[in-house]
C-alpha cells in the first residue's frame, strides 16, 4: 500500500495533486515551492513556531480519556482536544506556521478564505500577533450563519469581504481570494486553511496541522504504555483536521484511518457534501482530486449543516488515500452528526463544533472491540454553533 | 497543415480578437455573435466554455459565465451549436476553457471535435505550461491545435522562453497583475513588460489582453504587440439591447473597420 506521505516533486499524492494555475498566480506559487521547505527547515522557524504554540496557543491540547462516551461504546473513546486551542480550532496552528512563513518571505498583507469562520479567526489572530494587515474572504451565506466570528475578525482588525457569487459559501470565498492574490501578487500571502491547492499548499498545511498526529503519539504512550491507537477518526471538509491527526500514523498500518465526510441531507439526496461518495477525479483550485461535478465538468454545489464542511471536494492527498484504501470514509448526515454533538454536550460536557460532531457520529456506525484505543480528533469548540444546536434541541 | 491562426498573423497587423462566452446572453446567442463578430470587423474570434469556478477571471466574465450555465450552455452543446459554423464564420476560432470541462469531455474527445468544426486553437488558463508538455502537447499537434498560453510581467525570463520554444502560432501576453476586466490605465510597468520582451526577440508573436476595453486601449498595446484582446468590456456590451448581434454591431463602430 503507497500511502504516499510527502507528495513528489510536481507536488502529486498518486494520480493527484499538482499545481493547475494560471500564469498570473505561477511566480507567487514557485516562491512558496522554492522556499517553504528550506524555511520551515531552520532551527529559527522551528522555535518561534514551537513557542507560540506552547505558549500562545497552549499546546499540547489534552489527549482525554472520555469515559461515559468509552462506557457507552464499549471501548476507550480519545478526544484530542483542538477545541481548547487559542482561538477554538485546530486551525490556529497552520495560521501561525503560515504567517511566520509569509513574514520570512517579507510579505505584507495576508489574504484567508474561510467557511465556518474558524480559519478566517485564527488567521485574524496571527495577524493581530504579528501586526500584519489582513483580508478574509467568506461567502455571503456563511457571513450570515456564522456572525459570532465575523464579529471576532472584525474585532481583530481583519476586513471581512462578503463573496456575493456562486453558492455564497467557502468555495466561492476561495475563488474570490485567489483572484484577489492574481491582482496583487508581491506583497501579499495567501493563507489557504486547508489541504487544498496548488503544490505546495496540501503539502504546507498538512506539515504545520501534524503536531496534532505527533501529540497524539506521545499522549497515548504516556497513557497507555504503546504510541499506536486502534482507530483514529476525524471529520474531512478539505481535510486540514484529519491530515493532521493522520499524518504521524499513515505508515502504521495497524492503525486505522477513519474519515467522516458531510452527507448533509442524505448521500442521495442532492444536499451533500460527501466527495468521496459522489465526487469524480477533476481540476478543482489549482489541484487535481475528488470533487462533485456535473456529467460536463461543473462543480455540483455542496451542502452541510455545517460551514467548515461544505466545500465539494478534499485535499488531494486525502484523494490519493481514499484511492488506495488507506483511509477509511464515513458518510454522516446533518441528523446523526447534530445527535452526536448533543450526546457529547450530555455525556461529557463539551460543546463540539458541528464540524467535529460528524466525527463523533462514527462511534455510532462502527463497533470497536472492548480494548480498542480509538482517537477521535475534536476539531473544534461549539460555541459559534449554538443556533444550529439550540434548533436541534 | 494551415492554420488561420497562422495565417492571420501572417497577413494582418493590428490583429483584433474578441472574446465572448458561449451561451450569453442567450443560449442561441452563440453563433449570431461570431457572425455578427466576423462581420463588423474582429480579425479573430476566443469563444469562452462556461466554468461555475473559473479563476483567472473578473466579475463581467465570471457572470457570464453563471448565466451561460443557467442558461443550459454545456461542451456538448457548444459543439452541435458550431457544428455548421464554418459555413458563415471563416475568421480563426480559439476556445478558450478551463481545463476541467475539457478533462471531464475527454481531452482526445474534446481536440477531435474541435478539429470536427475546424477551430484553429485552444486557451486553457489553468494548465500551466510544463503540464502542457508533458501531458497534452502531442494529443493538441496531432489535431492541428495551436495551445495560446499566457504570460505575465511576472513570469520568469525562463518561462517565457518555454512558452516561447511550445508554441507556434502567438503568444497571449497579459498586460498587468489582474484578474480580466480590470480597468486601468496601461502603466509604465505595461511598457517596461514589453519593452522586455522585445529584448528577448521571441520567436512568437505577443497578442496583448486584459483591460483593453476601448479603441483607445487598443491603439496603445498595438504599439507594443500585434494586437489586442477584448473580452469584459464585449461581454458586458453584448448584453445591452435586445439583440445580440446588434449589440455587437455597436460595440464594433468604434474600431471603424467597415
Amino acid at each position: 500500500m503507497k500511502t504516499s506521505l510527502r507528495p513528489d516533486e510536481r507536488g502529486y499524492y498518486g494520480s493527484f495533486g499538482g499545481a493547475f494555475i494560471p500564469e498570473m498566480m505561477q511566480a507567487n506559487v514557485a516562491e512558496l515551492q522554492e522556499k517553504f521547505e528550506q524555511i520551515v527547515a531552520t532551527e529559527e522557524f522551528k522555535k518561534e513556531f514551537d513557542t507560540l504554540l506552547k505558549d500562545y496557543v497552549g499546546r499540547p491540547s489534552p489527549l482525554y480519556l472520555a469515559t461515559r462516551l468509552s462506557e457507552k461504546y464499549q471501548t476507550n473513546v480519545y478526544l484530542k482536544r483542538e477545541d481548547l486551542n487559542h482561538t477554538g480550532a485546530h486551525k490556529i496552528n497552520n495560521s501561525l506556521g503560515q504567517i511566520i512563513l509569509a513574514k520570512k518571505l517579507g510579505k505584507k498583507k495576508i489574504i484567508a478564505e474561510t467557511g465556518a469562520g474558524q480559519h478566517g479567526v485564527a488567521t485574524a489572530t496571527a495577524c493581530a500577533l504579528m501586526g500584519i494587515e489582513c483580508v478574509v474572504f467568506m461567502g455571503e451565506l456563511d457571513v450570515k450563519r456564522q456572525a459570532p466570528n465575523v464579529g471576532r475578525m472584525k474585532m481583530l482588525g481583519a476586513e471581512v469581504v462578503p463573496v456575493s457569487s456562486g453558492s455564497k459559501t467557502l468555495k466561492d470565498a476561495t475563488n474570490e481570494a485567489m483572484r484577489y492574490w492574481i491582482a496583487n501578487p508581491f506583497d501579499t500571502h495567501y493563507i489557504i486553511g486547508s489541504v487544498v491547492g496548488p503544490h505546495p499548499y496540501p503539502d504546507m498545511v498538512a506539515k504545520f496541522q501534524s503536531v496534532i498526529s505527533e501529540e497524539i503519539r506521545k499522549q497515548l504512550l504516556e497513557k497507555t504504555g504503546s504510541e499506536l491507537p486502534d482507530t483514529v477518526i476525524a471529520c474531512v471538509g478539505g481535510g486540514s483536521n484529519a491530515t493532521g491527526a493522520f499524518y504521524h500514523f499513515l505508515e502504521e498500518e495497524s492503525v486505522e484511518l477513519i474519515a467522516a465526510e458531510a452527507a448533509g441531507k442524505g448521500l442521495e439526496s442532492g444536499f451533500t457534501a460527501a466527495a468521496t461518495f459522489k465526487g469524480v477525479s477533476g481540476i478543482l483550485h489549482g489541484s487535481k482530486t475528488l470533487f462533485m461535478q456535473t456529467e460536463d465538468g461543473q462543480v455540483v454545489e455542496p451542502h452541510s449543516i455545517s460551514a467548515g464542511l461544505d466545500y465539494p471536494g478534499i485535499g488531494p492527498a486525502l484523494a490519493h488515500w481514499f484511492e488506495t484504501g488507506r483511509v477509511k470514509y464515513e458518510a454522516v448526515t446533518d441528523e446523526d452528526a447534530m445527535k452526536a454533538g448533543l450526546e457529547l454536550c450530555k455525556l461529557e460536557g463539551i460543546i463540539p463544533a458541528v464540524e467535529s460532531s460528524h466525527a463523533l457520529a462514527v462511534l455510532e456506525k462502527i463497533k470497536f472491540g472492548k480494548d480498542q484505543h480509538v482517537v477521535v480528533n475534536l476539531s473544534g469548540r461549539g460555541d459559534k454553533d449554538l443556533e444550529t444546536y439550540l434548533s436541534y434541541l | 497543415m494551415t492554420n488561420r491562426i497562422n495565417q492571420v498573423l501572417e497577413q494582418k497587423e493590428n490583429i483584433l480578437s474578441i472574446y465572448f462566452t458561449a451561451g450569453y446572453p442567450k443560449l442561441d446567442d452563440t453563433v449570431k455573435v461570431m457572425e455578427a463578430l466576423e462581420q463588423n470587423g474582429a480579425d479573430m474570434l476566443e469563444v469562452g466554455v462556461p466554468f461555475s469556478d473559473p479563476i483567472a477571471d473578473g466579475p463581467t466574465i465570471q457572470h457570464s459565465n453563471t448565466v451561460a450555465l443557467e442558461n443550459g450552455m454545456s461542451v456538448k452543446l457548444l459543439f452541435e451549436q458550431l457544428k455548421d459554423i464554418r459555413k458563415s464564420v471563416s475568421i480563426p476560432l480559439i476556445m478558450m476553457s478551463s481545463l476541467n470541462p475539457i478533462l471531464q469531455f475527454g481531452v482526445e474527445q474534446f481536440c477531435a471535435k474541435c478539429k470536427e468544426i475546424d477551430v484553429d486553437g485552444l486557451i486553457i488558463p489553468d494548465l500551466p505550461v510544463e503540464e502542457y508538455i508533458s501531458e497534452y502537447k502531442e494529443v493538441m499537434e496531432r489535431y492541428n491545435l495551436k495551445n495560446v498560453i499566457l504570460i505575465t510581467p511576472s513570469s520568469t525570463d525562463a518561462r517565457i522562453r518555454l512558452v516561447d520554444e511550445h508554441t507556434d502560432s502567438f503568444i497571449y501576453m497579459v498586460s498587468s497583475a489582474a484578474t480580466t476586466g480590470v480597468n486601468k490605465n496601461f502603466s509604465s510597468d505595461f511598457d517596461a513588460f514589453a519593452q522586455r520582451l522585445k529584448a528577448m526577440k521571441l520567436k512568437n508573436p505577443l497578442i496583448t489582453g486584459f483591460g483593453i476595453k476601448d479603441k483607445e486601449s487598443f491603439d496603445q498595446v498595438t504599439r507594443f504587440s500585434r494586437g489586442g484582446i477584448i473580452g469584459s468590456a464585449f461581454v458586458k456590451a453584448v448584453a445591452e439591447g435586445e439583440d445580440a448581434a446588434a449589440s455587437t454591431a455597436n460595440f464594433m463602430k468604434q474600431f471603424g473597420r467597415f
